[in-house]
């Protein structure tokens, strides 16, 4: 079966096309990021327009780099939630009503299940049952999966997520919107010894986390600075990643006891964070663990996820009504199995 | 030539409504809904298809309200007039919501200038100055925009003339004290119907106004949003 998928859950707007047997055959991300970035995050409405404007050109342009004719498509997934209703609104609209026309299934995604299957697409990918951390702008969670829709949740951030943090830190320190990446490269050029931060709720059990502290902390520290320089920013930017890297690092190690996992699963933005990635591989070192990544680019919102993640379902038999529907607040737990076949 | 085979519909409002007219006639479907026009406008241009015994891919072309109105439902129009448009290859025609409530009092009482406004809230109304042509089909006398009920252009009014939409009903003193009393009628509770926006496309598409889907876009009329 081929699948068209459709992302319009935040700020980018994707599209692609994945294939059962032939595997991925194009996939595009248009980023609104500029068009938010003079109001230093996303602005919900802009987010909405700039969706409905650049869709379908997008998905266009994205059928013909697979070579795919409208009738030879199988199904069509969209990402139904979580996030901003009017900009999932724009992708579920389209979606739902291209595959009525098409008389093909269509089937809205979760979208925290799309990151997660999303290393599936990397070779050699997980194999089921695997241990995942989820680390974007909007979650941070630690989830045990036992298959496609078989999660449990292990731990969560209690407050803002791991990107959130970043993004704010990245605020603090004069960084444009969105500030992950640009702060793990100002933190390359900071001292790793000048500052240390916490590590928010490491010291008692639990995988839960806790990064809105942080930034706390890094107000704090600029302000009891003498004078915000290149220097000082820099080495806030590397105490600060350090102080997410390293909690990150050690709830992982504490689920992969925990759970006896073998196999992590890293995925969402934050996991195209190199530094993360390379203290990551000390504890698949220590632990013997293997862990998988998406590739960089489907770190962060794409659709080639959700095109995989609905061609799995979507092959099972699943689909929705014509009633479609978002959900902008939707726990990943409540997913179910997709029907046996 | 037969009567072209066109399907329109509205979400633009606290209505969801749908008409498609086919060589039997016009069959229409309307219904009262605050929220959730995604989970009735599908099922409902399949039920009326349905009705008619025509598949999407029998139409001519599709026809939408394409606004102003509420944002959301706006949007959802036009999304779902780009994936039918799309999926069938066929042309859209975009329709004014102003444009629908004008073609809707001519329908139902007959008038013949219609001074439309829309709840836009922030204390402004989207605000349309509609007269009919000799084919029967409502045309703006000048640009829809939004404007607070206080500063809407008025032109010279000769005759009878009507106020219709939820800024009358809302702004109904304001709007009365720029413009006089409307001599024809106030309509301030009539809400955009398929029906009309269906009239409207009929004309278009005669005259071969129609667009493809990526050019089918919402017209907000506020485009301040920030
Ligand atoms: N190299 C990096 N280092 C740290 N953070 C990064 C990096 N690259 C991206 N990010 C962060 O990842 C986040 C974006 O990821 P993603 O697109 O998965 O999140 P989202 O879709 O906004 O949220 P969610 O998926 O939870 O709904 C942003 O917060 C961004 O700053
Ligand atoms: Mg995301």
């Amino acid at each position: 079966m081929r699948v068209l998928g459709i992302e319009t859950s935040c700020d980018e707007t994707g599209v692609a096309v994945y294939d059962g047997q032939a595997g991925l055959l194009a996939h595009r991300v248009y980023s609104q990021a500029d068009s938010h970035a003079r109001y230093g995050g996303v602005v919900p409405e802009i987010a909405s327009r700039d969706h409905i404007r650049k869709l379908l050109p997008l998905l266009d342009e994205t059928l013909q780099a697979s070579a795919t004719e409208r009738l030879a498509l199988g199904g069509v997934a969209y990402t139904r939630g979580p996030g901003l209703a009017g900009a999932l609104l724009v992708g579920a609209a389209l979606a739902r009503s291209l595959a009525y026309a098409l008389g093909i299934p269509a089937l809205g995604i979760h979208h925290m299940e799309a990151h997660l299957l999303a290393p599936m697409l990397e070779e050699p990918p997980p194999r089921f049952p695997f241990l995942a951390l989820l680390v974007s702008g909007g979650h941070t969670m630690l989830v045990q999966v036992a298959g496609v829709g078989r999660y449990r949740l292990l731990g969560e951030s209690l407050d803002d997520a791991a990107g959130e943090a970043f993004d704010k830190v990245a605020k603090l320190l004069g960084l444009d919107y969105p500030g992950g990446p640009a702060l793990e490269q100002l933190a390359k050029q900071g001292d790793p010894d000048r500052f240390r931060f916490p590590r928010p709720m490491t010291n008692r059990p639990g995988l839960d986390f806790s990064f809105s502290g942080l930034k706390t902390y890094t107000l704090n520290t600029l302000r009891g600075a003498a004078e915000f320089d290149d220097q000082i920013r820099a080495d806030t930017a590397r105490a600060f990643q350090d102080a997410v890297i390293d909690t990150l690092y050690l709830k992982c190690r504490r689920a992969l006891r925990q759970t006896g996992a073998k196999r992590l699963v890293v995925a969402g933005g934050v996991s195209a964070n190199r530094k993360l990635r390379e203290r990551l591989a000390q504890l698949a070192r220590t632990s013997g663990a293997r862990i998988y990544y998406p590739r960089i680019e489907f770190c962060t919102d794409n659709a080639a996820m959700v095109a995989y993640a609905g061609w799995l379902r979507l092959s099972a038999g699943e689909h929705d009504s014509l009633a479609f529907d978002v959900t902008a607040r939707w726990p990943l737990p409540e997913l179910r199995e997709p029907p046996a076949r | 030539m037969s009567d072209p085979r066109i399907l329109a519909f509205d979400t633009t409002s606290e209505a969801c409504s749908a008409a498609l007219s086919t060589a039997q006639g016009v069959f229409s479907r309307s219904e009262i809904m605050p929220r959730g026009h995604t989970r009735r406008l599908l099922p409902l241009l399949d039920e009326l298809l349905g009705q008619a015994a025509l598949q999407l891919s029998d139409l001519d072309a599709i026809a939408y309200c394409r606004g102003p109105g509420s944002f959301t439902g706006i949007r959802i129009a036009a999304g779902v007039a780009q994936g039918l448009a799309y999926g069938v290859n066929r042309p859209l025609i975009p329709v004014s919501t102003l444009a629908c409530l004008a073609q809707g009092v001519y329908r139902e009482q007959g008038g013949e200038v219609v001074l439309t406004a829309i709840d836009a809230r922030m204390d402004e109304v989207y605000w349309g100055v509609y007269q009919l042509t000799a084919q029967g089909i409502m045309v703006a006398m000048a640009d829809e925009l939004v404007v607070s009920p206080d500063a809407v252009p008025v032109p010279p009014l000769l005759g009878s003339w009507y106020g219709a939409g939820s800024g009358w009903s809302l702004y109904k003193e304001r709007l009365v004290a720029r413009c006089g009393k409307p001599t024809g009628g106030l309509d301030g509770g009539r809400l955009p119907d398929a029906r009309d926006c269906l009239s409207m496309a009929l004309a278009r598409y005669r005259e071969g106004a129609l667009v493809g889907a990526s050019d089918a876009l919402p017209v907000y009329l506020r485009n301040r949003v920030t």
